[in-house]
């Protein structure tokens, strides 16, 4: 695909002091009862069960899918999660758990959590994970073509990729914890909607700061303009830090306030989390009996 | 020109009272306005104020405002034991020989600090000698449990006689997060001779102090968190019992609730909620805590668990 006129060269600049008045706004939200119990369902059914760790195995995976199959059976009306988050080397066992579900399997791809390799493999490995049977590829940007200015390769790297996912949907992981300014957490997600992803996610997880509300508020921003200018829905994953479901809600709210009902799905947004899908279903549980939870009476993923 | 003798006394005070500050020369330095303690509740060893908001008032036998003291809901109760469940197995952790100092460092700072609960107690009614001798029970009482916290093991343990190869023993362990619905008529005694056993156990607490007495509970506070008491260790409410009870008792992550006092309606109520995850209902109902009744060995072992370990070996 070649690099012709794109959008994302007058990407608009962030007031950044703008953006965390309004985050702070919007978190003063009191969102109780019924309304609490709709937005954690919905929660839970965003989620995407992550276990990215070098220690990860099959046994481990499969646990994770049985708990992404079966959040916590004991209350009846619990979704079941969006999707499992792993390794392409994992795809082949989680997709064999999680058949006959309609949860879908991501792989992380393209060197992650650094991106530092050639595209050649990166193309390779995206391929790998798609014929071992991933429904959607997170990949990551190349940080550091990108702070040096070189947003054609980190835009033609992306279209790369997204020819390699073939019919596989594209998550792009920007990183924003080393983007450094909202103005370039801006610009990384015009490229990645330009290029062709599918979905814009903050983090890796693996870099602090990961996921926080004023960033995402930035990409939901890009999405919606991106939005008016071409027509293309693009989904948004907010990934690492998100562990409470009070915090989950406040995106939730944040979403809501800036694209919409139609944002509102597990198609259009998911939480990429480890720990978040047990404080939800704790929530949850505490909605219907009135009583606090403790994490010992819940599976661990 | 009139001089100084020959103002009268409600000059005077008129004088004094301008700008704080005497315009006559004589004596230049006006009356300071005293600093008044805000009282607020202990979570995570820091001094938050209650999330709710809401105080009430707390007044002495005179009807003057002592203090507006903060009135805790629920959310502070589900934070706080949140805090202790963090803080639980890093302090059970901690040699028994440490948490023996610490528990000496809070009778320690207790002692430096006399003079003030003394005047605290006193204002929520207490004769002075009421009071002196209830903040000195409260110090040896902490010097006691600091001394129980690596002995109180040996007593309680054993090696079991067993019909096969095994060398079997039993120890104590702490439960884990103990709330405490401390005594009513007591401020400070009835909070140190709750907490002391639990946390020289290696249990963390929750405790909601007297509601009519809560002053010492807040100063007490302030003991702990200057005698190297790790955060979340100790969390302390202030508040209406009525409003917590249920929730002190119902929380799934909470392991014991003591219950001090003898309202018959509380006490079958704290024993129901506590079937839910079948924690130990504990209730104190004998309300003299400044005797040595009131101290025991066995008010440790009532928030211990007993583990049995079968370890095989030769003949």
């Amino acid at each position: 695909m070649k690099a012709t006129k794109h959008a994302f060269m007058d990407s608009p600049s962030i007031d950044q002091v703008g953006v965390e008045e309004r985050i702070s706004r919007l978190t003063k939200r009191s969102i109780k009862k019924e309304s609490k119990l709709t937005a954690l369902k919905m929660a839970l059914s965003m989620v995407d069960l992550t276990t990215l760790d070098a220690k990860d195995t099959p046994g481990k995976v499969r646990q994770l899918c049985i708990k992404a199959m079966h959040p916590h059976d004991a209350v009846p009306g619990i979704p079941q999660v969006a999707a499992v988050c792993v390794y392409p080397t994992m795809v082949r066992v989680a997709k064999e758990t999680l058949k006959g579900s309609k949860i879908q399997v991501a792989a992380v791809s393209t060197a992650f959590p650094s991106g530092m390799s050639t595209r050649k493999v990166k193309i390779e490995e995206t391929r790998y994970a798609v014929n071992e049977g991933a429904d959607e590829i997170d990949m990551v940007i190349s940080r550091g073509h990108f702070l040096q200015g070189e947003y054609n390769y980190v835009f033609d790297e992306i279209a790369a990729v997204k020819e390699a996912c073939g019919a596989a949907h594209l998550k792009v992981i920007l990183e924003t914890g080393e983007l450094s300014t909202l103005d370039n957490v801006r610009l990384a997600s015009d490229i990645a909607m330009q290029a062709g992803a599918d979905f814009i996610k903050t983090s890796t997880g693996k870099i602090q700061p990961a996921a926080t509300l004023p960033v995402t508020l930035v990409m939901l921003e890009a999405i919606r303009d991106f939005y008016y200018e071409t027509g293309k829905k693009i989904g948004m994953k907010p990934a690492g830090g998100i562990a409470t479901a009070k915090l989950a809600i406040q995106y939730l709210v944040v979403l809501r306030e800036t694209l919409g009902e139609d944002w509102l799905n597990p198609k259009m947004f998911r939480f990429g989390a480890s720990t978040l899908a047990n404080d939800l279903l704790m929530q949850i549980v505490k909605e219907h009996s009135g009583v606090y939870q403790s994490i010992d009476y819940f599976s661990k993923d | 020109m009139k001089n100084d003798s020959e103002m009268d006394s409600t000059e005077k005070q008129k004088t004094k009272t301008l700008n704080g500050v005497q315009s006559n020369g004589q004596d230049s330095k006006g009356k300071r306005i005293d600093v008044l303690k805000t009282y607020k509740i202990y979570i995570d060893g820091k001094f938050p104020r209650t999330e709710s908001g809401r105080y009430y008032v707390l007044k002495n036998k005179d009807g003057d405002i002592l203090a507006n003291v903060c009135q805790s809901s629920r959310k502070d109760f589900r934070d706080a034991v949140v805090a202790a469940r963090k803080a639980q197995h890093p302090w059970a952790s901690r040699s028994a020989y440490n948490k023996g100092q610490i528990l000496y460092r809070i009778a320690e700072m207790l002692e430096g600090r006399k003079a003030q609960f003394i005047s605290e107690l006193s204002d929520q009614g207490l004769s002075m000698a009421a009071a002196s001798s209830e903040v000195a029970q409260s110090i040896d009482r902490l010097v006691y449990y600091a001394g129980w916290s690596d002995k109180y093991q040996q007593v309680y343990s054993s090696v079991n006689p067993v019909e096969s190869s095994h060398f079997n023993f039993s120890v104590p362990e702490p439960t884990g997060v103990v709330s405490i619905l401390s005594p009513e008529n007591y401020g400070l005694i009835g909070l140190v001779s709750t907490i002391a056993p639990a946390i020289v156990g290696g249990n963390t607490v929750v405790a909601l102090s007297s509601s009519a007495k809560p002053l010492c509970a807040v100063t007490f506070a302030e003991v702990l968190h200057s005698s190297d008491l790790p955060a979340g260790v100790v969390n302390i409410l202030t508040g209406h019992r009525s409003e917590l009870l249920s929730h002190f008792s119902n929380h799934m992550d909470v392991n014991a609730c003591i219950y001090t006092g003898d309202n018959a309606a509380d006490i079958k109520k704290i024993q129901e909620n506590a079937s839910l995850n079948v924690k130990r209902p504990l209730i104190y109902s004998k309300d003299n805590w400044m005797d040595d009744s009131s101290q025991s060995p066995h008010r440790i072992m009532d928030l211990q668990e007993i583990k049995t370990t079968w370890h095989p070996i030769g003949q």
